[in-house]
């Protein structure tokens, strides 16, 4: 159960659109980790990941899916659902990442929730539990939309630190 | 070409980064890669919908028929 539960750092997306967001210089005098994300993207693509250190190798994970209609599995490193610009207008995701013990010497474990919002048919809600193989501690992460893809005007992230003493 | 967004936790001083020319070449490959994806995904999703037809018209159900035998 966390002791204290501090916002590190925010950003929120200007008029010109981000092609990534990232945290840098985190501190290590938390127990773990909570990233908050909410977005919305350029294009037809929904997906981000979730990235540390600026690595982009050793990222594993498994998560279920289910889009409204159907529900599927995936083995794929950790990633949020982020909002198509094909989804109602002016709504935007959420996610939560938690990684616990993230300052450690030990492999790094990401649990992701997100869901993603569309007054049709077709929205996803999604749970992962991912592994990044890294003894680093981690001290910059990245989140970066799939496919090349920019994040809109409004589109948010939240770094939490919690501690458990 | 959208500029990244940086947040020093330290400071709390949040800039925004022209990307580094790797990084723009990264982002290309991404949406190349992606685009193909999306190209092969709908390729087998139209051919599981024509196999699971095939099935159908064999067996002479419809899907809503299929689904109360399987629930």
């Amino acid at each position: 159960m966390a002791n204290t539960y501090t916002l590190i750092a925010s950003s929120t997306v200007g008029s010109g659109g981000a092609a990534n967001i990232e945290f840098t210089s985190i501190p290590s005098t938390y127990t773990d980790l909570l990233v908050k994300v909410s977005v919305r993207m350029t294009s037809t693509y929904d997906l981000f990941w979730i990235r540390f250190n600026g690595v982009t190798t050793n990222l594993s994970g498994k998560s279920l899916q289910g889009d409204g209609s159907s529900v599927a599995s995936y083995t794929v490193e950790p990633y949020g659902r982020g909002q198509s610009n094909t989804t109602t207008s002016n709504t935007f995701s959420s996610t939560d990442f938690y990684v616990p013990n993230y300052a450690g010497s030990n492999y790094k474990s990401i649990s992701t929730d997100s869901v993603s919002e569309n007054n049709a048919t077709q929205a996803y809600a999604a749970l992962g539990a991912g592994l990044w193989s890294s003894t680093s501690a981690i001290t910059s992460i990245q989140i970066v939309p799939n496919g090349g893809d920019t994040f809109v005007q409004y589109s948010a992230a939240y770094l939490y630190g919690i501690s458990n003493s | 070409m959208p500029n990244k967004l940086i947040i020093n936790c330290e400071t709390g001083e949040q800039t925004e980064v022209e990307l580094t020319a790797e990084e723009i070449a990264q982002r290309e490959a991404d949406a190349a890669k992606a685009e193909a994806d999306r190209v092969a995904k709908e390729a087998e999703d139209a051919a599981k919908a024509a196999l699971k037809q095939e099935v159908l018209d064999k067996l002479g159900l419809s899907a809503e028929e299929v689904a109360a035998l399987l629930a």
